[in-house]
Order: structure tokens, then C-alpha cells, then sequence
């Protein structure tokens, strides 16, 4: 330090004022950053809860079923009609339900359990086999390998979602003897003994009257289900496979915490879904039927495709009414009207307008577009008009603010060359001003893309099963089958609902990224 | 394609249009008077703009000599609020009446502006669009013609010959000013207004300015608006000073700064206001 260079201040007073004013700067700062990291962290917990519960729907569990194609079955017809081959979802059903009653004959006792076991699948769940078939006719009378998905609430329980349970390896079985009564006792030293332990745990968070907790009891393909469990010995009734599995083996314990009579599948049903899986029956496989299928009453079988579709050709009825309206209305306002109270009350209109509740666009457009000019219900048609409603004042507005950034000296050097005032607008001005109307335009769009509310109004909240064809079929879009979805009981739709979410954002950051791009590539400096 | 063969018509001097006599008036302004909404920039100013001769219009902030340079070429169009009463007469027709298309007029009189302002796109779109608008050029030949004497007119070929599909803003200042004088150029203007061209630039780009000023003096008659006093006295022939939207002199630019005939002249180019 110099004595030229003054460090410090010069009055007792004016370090204090100083000092101060340091630590407002610094106050100042720490709130910045509090508030950016409050944003962050907001969103980042919004994609982490979302994207975990969405990640166990981008798998589901597959079920192979070796069956012969008989023709009779299939094709009573004759195998060179694709169309009722296609149709005959019946048939199939038939050879698959065949296929688990004589992996599991057991299930042939009683009514109650045939309709367990028929659960497995669904009967729609063969339809893609069918329609194979149908296009390969010449695979009739062959043995093939029909693969279906799994029941929902299965494939929950596979993916540990759907039933809590502890597993416990028991000690080694010694000996198996059937009892009077049907059932088995097993016994070996202190086989048990972890289960009896584990018991004691699982008992203390159980409701009073919620009685034991089941034990099943897996050796291989074959389960069995617990009624007395000493350290030594237990006695247990077969569900499913051979009792001999057990002797000198050290079967899996599993202690189910809640009873059968609370849980959508019953102990039947893991027992004979843990022997497909031992059997090498069950593949857990990439979900991309959730873009390929369209919404089913089923979650297993649904999917977006139809709502996807929908949403692609409502936006490009958005885009074709809001963009041509909105830019040309921008381009007039800004460049070419004259300055008066008319202008000004249009433009205040028009801010008005771009914060109109988007619910009351919806309300238009079923009494304008639906009941007055008589247009279909749920129609990408309509729905694409309502959004552009709601959208071009956001481009207006956009492209207004892109206008006016352009400099004014670019105008006069145009104007200054003899280029008329059109020619000045559309070959200097929009030009410059484009990246800016695009992204104000983009994302008008991606706000439309997310809208729902307008859109329940106009009927698109509609149960479509069909890929519209033209913006004039039934449809639904993304937003709508989410709010639909998230309607559903079923434990099964909360990752199939926050999948779509993750798809639904997915088409947002490419848009949003696509707006990034035309700005790095277009933008000009002058 | 053009179908006479040989040299483009171009190349030979025929962006020089017919001329008046030497020092004849090229435009005659006869009581212009320029109002913005209720108040009066311009107050009854009288003057003549000779032919193949550059004059100066000096004068202290807001005298009203930019906007007086703007009803040359109509600019003060563009201006909401802003009215223009008066005759400007250029070849005997008065460039203010109705039935003017400002658009053509502005072919007729180029201008250059305070901060150079070329067009976000290549030196030679800079230099093509007018011609292309107009309709100048016959064909890629034609209109490269046009480019090439524009630039060079302008004293900017040497430097940008190897780059012309470079951005014109990628330019140095001075490179930039003298693009939209070539920029004007193309349009075969008649006269070319300068709105403070060297204001933005260093001495040295303003030398060369000064110095292409007085090149195109023998093709053009020019009209700056400048505040600085010896550029006016350098590059200028006749000289008109404007005060509080007056003219208060006009002369020829030795008379002006040497023996200047009003005190407020006088006052003014000595340094005691403005």
C-alpha cells in the first residue's frame, strides 16, 4: 500500500456509513442466491418425484405362453380370413388361459380360482398376437410364443410396489409328511426359527384384529402357505407345485404384512406368479407400449398414443390460426398503424385478452365453435381454435417486444435507399425480428401444448381408444389423458400417470429447446 | 440475362445522370417551414442547394438543421406528428406535393446518417439492395458491376474485395460509414444527404470521409450536416447557419467563416455559443 492509494475511510462516521452499505451488498447478494437456489431446488424436487415414480412404469413384466395355434380355435373360419382371425380375441384368450390351467392345474378345483388365475391377463392383451397372426396366416396350426403383459396389480407386486413383505431364507427342510387334512408338516432344526423372529417384528405395526400375517413359503416353482410355524416345524397347506420341493431344501419364507382379504391379489396369485417367474416365464421389458398403445380401461395396455397424436394435431391447428393471426396483427400494430385512441385501445385489449383465465376460452368455444357454427365435440379441430384463442394474444405480444427491438436505424437505412415502407418491414425489420417471433411464438404454443382446462370444457376429456386420423375424429391430448389417469383408482395408474407427465415435459424441453436453437442461430447483432 | 453482349452497360460512366450546369441550383427550398405536432422546428427557411457542390448546414444543437436535411428526401415522413409546409423544388416539380412517391424520391436522394447503419447482411447485400429493389440491375453481371463502382466510388473496394460476403457489421466504423455511402451510391442518387457522417468516427476514418466527400463532389451535390466547424471549412463550398430553426446566413463557406456578415454567425464559429 501507497500512501497515495486511501484505504481508509476518512471519518469515524463514514466507515460506519460504509460498513453498512457493504453489508446491504451483501444482504442483497444472499437473497439473490436464496431465491435462485429456493427456484431450483423446487424443480429439481418436482423432476425427482415425478421421474422416480414415473421410471417404474417404463418397465412392465411380460408373461411367455407356449401355445399351439390350433385351427379350430383360431381360425374356425379358415386361415385365409385375416379379418376374423384379427377379431378373435376369444380364441386367443382361450389358448392362454388353456396354457396357465395345465401349468397350474390346481386352479381347476374351484370357480374362484379359475378367475384368479384368468386374471393373469387380460383379454385385449392378445390382440396384438391376433393381429400377427392375422398378417401371417401361415402360422396357423404352428407352436408359437404369445407373449402378453402382466396383470397391473402383478406386475406392481413383482416390481415391489404392490404388497409389503419381508423374505427370510429358513434353515434347511429335513423331512416333509403329509398330513390327514391335505396339508404337510415340515420339519428340520431351528428351521424356522428367523421366520418365528421376523414374525414377532411384523406383528408389532399390525392392526388388533388383523389376525396372523400370511407366511408363503417358496421352494422352486412350488409354494405353500404357513398355518402353525414353530422353531422346528411348521405345518403348511400346498398352493401351488409338488411338496417334495421342500424336503432338503431351504425354501424363502416371505411374511406378508397385511391379509389377503385387503390386498388385490390373493396368495394364490404370488404363488403361482413367483413359479412363471422361476420358470423363466416372466421378462421385465422396456414399457414402450405407453407411446405405442392408446388409453385402455387397463393399465397394463395403456398408453398415450392416441393422446400424443391428438395433441400434435391440435397444436398444428394452433399453430396455423394463432401464428398467421398473431404475427401479421403484431406486424400491422407495430409497424404500420398510426398512433390514436383506437390503436391504444386495441393494444390494451389485447393484454387483456393474454390474461384471460384460460377456462373462459373453454366456454367459448362450446358456445361459438360447438353449439353456434355446429363443429364436432371433442375435435382436435376445435380444441386447436380454442388454443389459438388463448394463444395469439401471447404472440402478439411477443412479436411485438421482438419488433420494436429491431433498431430504428435499420429502418431509416432502408426507408433512405428508396425501399417502401413494406419492403422495409418484410425485408429488413421481420427478418431481424424473427428469431424473437418465433420464440414468442413457440412458446404460446408450449403453453397450449399444457393447457387442460379449456380443452374439458369442448369435451376432449373423452375416453378415445383410437389414434385420431384427422382433426376432425375423436380425440384427447396429453394434458387431459394426465388429468384422466391421475382420476383412475387403481394403484397401477400413479406411475402410468407420472410417465405421461415425463413425456408431456419431454415435448415442452424440445420445444423450449427449440426455441434456444432458432435464437443461437438466427440471432444478429448490429 | 441482359442481351446486349459485350461490356455491361454499367462499367462505363452511366451512373452519372444528366447534369445541370455547374453551381446551378439542384434543389430550390422556398419557405419551409416543419412543425412537430404544435411546435415549429423550421421557420420560413429559404434556400438553394447548387449542383456538383457540397454545402454545410452548421449551426448549435437543435437549430433544426437535421430536421431541415430531412424534408430533403422526405425522411420526415416516417416522423408521426410532423408536418412539412413549403415548396422543394427539384427539376421544377415540387417534391412535397401529393403525388410524389416519397419512395422514388428517395432513389433520387440518398442518405447517409450519423452512426453508420448497414444492413445486418453481407457487404455486397448492402450494396445490392437498392439496385435490386429498384429494378437497376439486369442480371448477377449487372448487378456485380454496380457493387464493384459503388465500392470503389467510395474508396471501400481495395479493402473488402476478397470478402464481400462478410457481414457489413463486421466492418470498422469508418469501413462501415463509408459502406452506406457506397450503399447510397448504388442507387444512382442525384444529390446525397449526410446527416453528420463522421460524428461516430476517429479522425482518421474522418479524414477519409472528408477526402471521399470531396471526390464525390464532382458527380453529386451534397448536403451534410455537420458540428464541427472545420469540416465544414474543409470539405464545404457554401456554408448555411441555423439558429432556434432560422437560417440566419448563407454564403460561400470562405465568406461564412472569414468575414460572416451576422454577429450570431460570427458569435457562433468563434466559439461563444453552441
Amino acid at each position: 500500500m501507497t500512501d497515495t492509494v486511501r484505504t481508509s475511510a476518512p471519518s469515524a462516521a463514514a466507515a460506519k456509513h460504509l460498513k453498512r452499505r457493504r453489508a446491504r451488498d451483501g444482504r442483497f447478494r444472499y437473497y439473490g442466491l436464496t431465491a435462485i437456489f429456493v427456484a431450483l431446488g423446487a424443480l429439481a424436487v418436482l423432476v425427482l418425484t415425478i421421474g422416480s415414480q414415473a421410471f417404474s412404469a417404463a418397465t412392465y413384466h411380460v408373461v411367455k405362453y407356449d401355445v399351439t395355434l390350433d385351427p379350430a380355435v383360431i381360425a374356425p373360419e379358415g386361415a385365409n380370413r385375416p379379418a376374423d382371425i384379427s377379431r378373435n380375441v376369444e380364441g386367443f384368450y382361450g389358448l392362454v388361459r388353456d396354457n396357465l390351467l395345465t401349468t397350474f392345474p390346481e386352479a381347476e378345483a374351484d370357480r374362484l380360482s379359475r378367475r384368479e388365475l384368468s386374471d393373469f391377463v387380460t383379454r385385449l392383451a392378445v390382440l396384438p398376437t391376433a393381429r400377427m397372426v392375422a398378417n401371417n396366416p401361415e402360422l396357423v396350426g404352428n407352436a408359437i410364443t404369445l407373449t402378453a403383459p402382466l396383470n397391473d396389480d402383478l406386475d406392481l407386486y413383482l416390481k415391489g410396489n404392490g404388497v409389503r413383505e419381508r423374505k427370510i431364507k429358513t434353515g434347511t427342510v429335513s423331512s416333509v409328511q403329509g398330513e390327514e387334512d391335505g396339508t404337510f408338516r415340515l420339519s428340520g432344526t431351528e428351521a424356522f426359527e428367523a421366520v418365528v423372529a421376523g414374525l414377532a417384528v411384523a406383528g408389532v405395526d399390525r392392526a388388533e384384529d388383523a389376525g396372523q400375517p400370511d407366511v408363503l413359503l417358496t421352494a422352486g416353482v412350488s409354494t405353500g402357505r404357513l398355518t402353525e410355524i414353530g422353531a422346528g416345524s411348521a405345518r403348511m397347506e400346498l398352493l401351488t407345485g409338488r411338496a417334495q420341493d421342500f424336503a432338503q431344501a431351504r425354501p424363502t419364507a416371505r411374511i406378508i404384512v397385511s391379509a389377503e382379504s385387503e390386498r388385490t391379489i390373493s396368495d394364490r396369485q404370488i404363488a403361482w406368479v413367483l413359479a412363471l417367474k422361476e420358470m423363466g416365464r416372466v421378462d421385465r421389458v422396456p414399457r414402450w407400449t405407453l407411446l405405442t398403445n392408446s388409453d385402455s380401461t387397463y393399465p397394463e395396455l395403456a398408453g398415450g398414443l392416441a393422446a400424443i397424436v391428438g395433441s400434435l394435431l391440435t397444436m398444428l391447428i394452433t399453430a396455423l390460426v394463432a401464428m398467421p393471426i398473431g404475427i401479421l396483427a403484431a406486424v400491422y400494430l407495430e409497424e404500420f398503424a398510426p398512433r390514436n385512441r383506437l390503436t391504444e385501445f386495441i393494444e390494451v385489449n389485447i393484454n387483456n385478452l393474454a390474461a384471460v383465465p384460460s377456462i373462459v376460452f373453454g366456454l367459448l368455444g362450446a358456445a361459438l365453435y360447438i353449439n353456434f357454427l355446429g363443429m364436432p365435440r371433442s375435435a382436435p379441430l376445435v380444441g386447436g381454435l380454442v388454443l389459438a384463442l388463448m394463444t395469439f394474444p401471447v404472440v402478439i405480444i411477443a412479436s411485438r417486444a421482438a419488433l420494436k427491438a429491431v433498431p430504428p436505424s435499420v429502418r431509416s437505412g432502408a426507408l433512405a435507399v428508396g425501399a417502401s415502407q413494406m419492403q422495409t418491414v418484410f425485408h429488413h425489420v421481420v427478418p431481424l425480428a424473427a428469431p424473437g417471433i418465433l420464440t414468442g411464438a413457440i412458446l404460446g404454443m408450449a403453453r397450449a401444448l399444457g393447457e387442460t382446462a379449456p380443452l374439458l370444457l369442448i369435451g376432449m376429456v373423452a375416453f378415445v381408444g383410437d389414434v385420431p386420423r384427422s382433426p376432425t375424429d375423436e380425440s384427447t391430448v396429453m394434458p387431459v389423458l394426465i388429468f384422466s389417469w391421475s382420476n383412475n383408482a387403481e394403484r397401477a395408474w400413479e406411475p402410468l400417470t407420472s410417465a405421461m407427465i415425463i413425456i408431456l415435459l419431454a415435448f415442452l424441453l424440445v420445444m423450449n429447446g427449440l426455441v434456444v436453437f432458432l435464437r443461437r442461430k438466427y440471432e444478429r447483432r448490429w | 440475362m441482359d442481351t446486349t453482349q459485350g461490356t455491361p452497360a454499367m462499367m462505363d460512366d452511366t451512373l452519372t445522370l444528366p447534369r445541370t450546369a455547374d453551381g446551378a441550383p439542384r434543389i430550390d427550398c422556398r419557405n419551409i417551414k416543419v412543425f412537430y405536432g404544435e411546435a415549429q422546428a423550421i421557420h420560413d427557411v429559404s434556400m438553394s442547394f447548387p449542383d456538383r457542390a457540397v454545402t454545410a448546414l452548421i449551426g448549435p444543437s437543435g437549430c433544426g438543421k437535421s430536421t431541415f436535411l430531412r424534408c430533403l428526401n422526405r425522411m420526415n415522413d416516417t416522423i408521426e406528428n410532423c408536418r412539412v409546409e413549403g415548396e422543394i423544388l427539384m427539376d421544377g416539380e415540387n417534391i412535397n406535393d401529393e403525388d410524389v412517391d416519397p419512395v422514388l424520391l428517395r432513389s433520387r436522394v440518398g442518405m447517409v446518417f450519423q452512426k453508420p447503419n448497414p444492413f445486418p447482411k453481407s457487404i455486397y447485400d448492402n450494396i445490392a439492395y437498392g439496385p435490386r429493389i429498384h429494378g437497376l440491375a439486369n442480371g448477377r453481371e449487372d448487378l456485380d458491376a454496380i457493387v464493384e463502382k459503388s465500392l470503389r466510388r467510395a474508396g471501400l473496394w481495395e479493402e473488402v474485395k476478397d470478402r464481400l460476403t462478410a457481414p457489413g457489421t463486421s466492418l470498422s466504423g469508418g469501413q462501415q460509414q463509408r459502406l452506406c455511402i457506397a450503399r447510397a451510391i448504388a442507387v444512382q442518387p442525384e444529390v446525397i444527404l449526410m446527416d453528420e457522417p463522421c460524428s461516430a468516427l476517429d479522425p482518421i476514418a474522418t479524414a477519409r470521409i472528408e477526402e471521399l466527400i470531396d471526390d464525390l463532389r464532382s458527380r453529386y451535390c451534397i448536403v451534410i450536416v455537420t458540428h464541427s466547424m472545420q469540416q465544414a471549412a474543409r470539405v464545404s463550398q457554401r456554408t448555411a447557419f441555423f439558429h432556434l430553426g432560422n437560417l440566419i446566413e448563407l454564403g460561400d463557406t470562405n465568406q461564412i467563416f472569414t468575414n460572416p456578415r451576422e454577429k450570431r454567425t460570427e458569435d457562433y464559429i468563434t466559439g461563444r455559443f453552441g
